[in-house]
């Protein structure tokens, strides 16, 4: 008898991920040797067997060859997976950070002053909304380095999200919480830190999050752009390489990384998570 | 003793311009009380009358459109440390611990304490309301709301300031609650020597609590039209306050007024119009005493002297 929710949703999990692949498996005509083809078989290619979707055994299998040594390094067309989802971290986390040293910052002054948030409101409006990928060609021809370009990238499309939360977050402070900082003779500096920062930081950090989320979003096309290394020019390699096993493992690996950088915030935003 | 009071309210004014550009709205005009050292004043008036509003502006949160406070004959201007202030809801800071709440406090009023010394005071004051024992780490979402009142005036008396002010603190408890906390309150108030000026809605708790209390007429144009005093001897018990020969004409005297006079005498202050620039005081009326007006009473009777503290 299951009566814990989580271990029937588990169980659920397990049944619907067996169901998947297993449709896939089956989906996916096995591989004939190559002495069973037909002359028209050859003929149209399908002795080419990495140009055909794999099934997920040859997926799997290739996720062992990687995983097992994921940082060999065979030159610049051939480094391991660890390596290249390394290269995209760092891009992410240096651009991330800072995009978050100048946005918290300012978003807080935004948000303390009714005037700031007005006159920022327009340029904050239009800015957003443009696709981080299209700031490339203008960060290329500007700083001539395409490493640095897709960090750049990654800094204007994370500023958005912690700018406006910030803004947002210190702007919808208690009315009641500034008066207690008031009839207790703290400073503006005082105040910023031990009562609005706090009181904000719930909405700062979703900010963060959704922040962090759209970088990786980015990150793979800005890497299949600029290429080099990185887990997205992996990706684009691969498919020119018309490896679609790796293509498809390596999909897989930028969704679990994904995850992963996700459950950082949402347990940072649990702990300082508070009830009124 | 001294008849020079602690705090002194002139000629306060409070209007807001309309929104529409039309006469602006007139929340109380003229507005005239003191309050003696170690004293406790309720103020009582109808919900809209202004009452948050002048207690804001003795906390130095908001500002009259004229008139001025002085307080030890200094002119008020802005928040001080020396004005403690419980409001009715939210004066706890959520994602601090209850203890923390009133370490916050100290620690703004003595930055130069040692954290040793900050904690031990504050703990002091948590125990005087009866939150220690594990409650002191839990965070306000997690104690009830008389819990949550209590930590705030732990805050408020913890800092020691020279003027408690509490914005209906009782206003959301249920009425046994509201009795227990009553009597800490007293009890932390009597082996101190805090002026507090409270605004309630409560009658009884008026009479239970005060030396005296100020009644306010409805607003608009609401005023402060009398200083009742509470002539019944301390200490005083919510059990035995009532066998007290003065305590239903003192109470009746204040219903009458809520539920009637209050409206009569609304706009009185409009009528005699702005000429009226002489701060003149509330008329006090001492009900215990049979109605007898204030000038009838030695002016040496102020009514600090009334209260006997144990
Ligand atoms: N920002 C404002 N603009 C215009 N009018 C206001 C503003 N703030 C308060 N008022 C008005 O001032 C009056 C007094 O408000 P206040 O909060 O002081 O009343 P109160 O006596 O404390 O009432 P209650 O007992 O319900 O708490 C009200 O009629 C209210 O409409
Ligand atoms: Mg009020």
């Amino acid at each position: 008898m299951f009566t814990s929710l989580n271990l029937r949703a588990l169980l659920l999990s397990f049944v619907i991920l067996t169901l998947v692949l297993g449709a896939w498996e089956l989906a996916t005509p096995a591989v004939k040797a190559a002495g069973e083809l037909t002359e028209y078989e050859k003929l149209i290619g399908a002795a080419d067997q990495e140009a055909r979707v794999p099934p997920p055994s040859a997926v799997l299998v290739r996720a062992w060859e990687e995983l097992s040594d994921p940082f060999y390094d065979n030159g610049p067309n051939d480094k391991g997976i660890g390596i290249q989802i390394g290269y995209s971290i760092f891009r992410v986390l240096t651009g991330y950070l800072m995009a978050a040293l100048l946005a918290i910052p300012v978003g807080f002054l935004i948000g303390m002053s009714p005037l700031a948030y007005k006159a920022f409101d327009p340029f904050i409006q239009v800015l957003r909304p443009i696709s981080p990928l299209a700031w490339m060609p203008l960060a290329l021809f500007i700083i001539k380095d395409s490493q640095a370009s897709a960090i750049f990238v990654i800094f204007i499309c994370s500023i958005w999200p912690m700018l406006i939360n910030t803004a947002f977050g210190v702007a919808g402070v208690r009315k009641d919480w500034v008066n207690v900082a008031r009839t207790h003779e703290l400073g503006s500096l005082r105040t910023a830190l031990i009562v609005i920062l706090p009181a904000a930081a719930p909405t700062i950090l979703t900010g963060m999050r959704i922040s962090i989320g759209i970088a990786w979003l980015v990150i793979v096309a800005a890497e299949m752009l600029v290429g080099g290394t990185g887990v997205g020019y992996y990706v684009w390699n691969e498919w020119n390489n018309l490896d679609l096993t790796s293509v498809i493992f390596s999909i897989l690996v930028i969704g679990v990384v994904g995850m992963l950088l996700d459950a950082v915030f949402a347990f940072a935003q649990r702990s300082i998570q508070y009830q009124e | 003793m001294t008849n020079i009071p602690f705090l002194e309210v002139d000629l306060l004014t409070k209007r807001y311009p309309s929104p529409d550009g039309g006469d602006p709205l007139t929340v109380f005009e003229n507005i005239n009380f003191d309050i003696y050292k170690g004293e406790f004043v309720c103020i009582i008036g109808h919900s809209g009358c202004g009452k948050s509003t002048i207690m804001n502006v003795l906390a130095g949160l908001d500002t009259p459109t004229s008139g001025g406070v002085t307080m030890d004959g200094k002119e008020l201007s802005g928040p001080s440390l020396d004005r403690g202030v419980v409001f009715q809801n939210y004066s706890l800071l959520p994602w601090l611990s209850a203890l923390k709440n009133v370490i916050f406090g100290v620690k703004a009023r003595h930055p130069d304490w040692s954290k040793e010394k900050v904690r031990e005071h504050s703990y002091h004051y948590l125990e005087l309301v009866g939150l220690v024992n594990g409650a002191e780490n839990r965070k306000p979402s997690q104690l009830s709301g008389g819990m949550r009142q209590r930590v705030s005036i732990a805050r408020a008396f913890a800092i020691q300031p020279k003027l408690l002010l509490l914005d209906e603190p009782f206003g959301a408890l249920d009425a046994l609650t509201r009795g227990t906390i009553q009597d800490e309150l007293i009890r932390i108030w009597s082996g101190s020597d805090q002026t507090v000026f409270m605004i309630t809605h409560d009658v009884d708790e008026a009479i239970l609590l005060a030396d005296r209390v100020l009644l306010m007429t409805n607003g608009p144009y609401a005023t402060v039209a009398e200083s009742v005093a509470i002539d019944i001897p301390r200490p005083r018990s919510r059990a035995d306050i009532i066998h007290h020969d003065g305590y239903y004409k003192i109470r009746n005297h204040l219903v009458e007024f809520l539920a009637k006079r209050s409206k009569d005498l609304a706009g009185i202050s409009k009528i005699s119009g702005g000429q009226n620039d002489d701060p003149q005081q509330p008329k006090i009326v001492r009900p215990a005493l049979d109605g007898v007006s204030s000038s009838e009473i030695d002016s040496a009777t102020s009514p600090n002297l009334l209260k006997v503290k144990g």
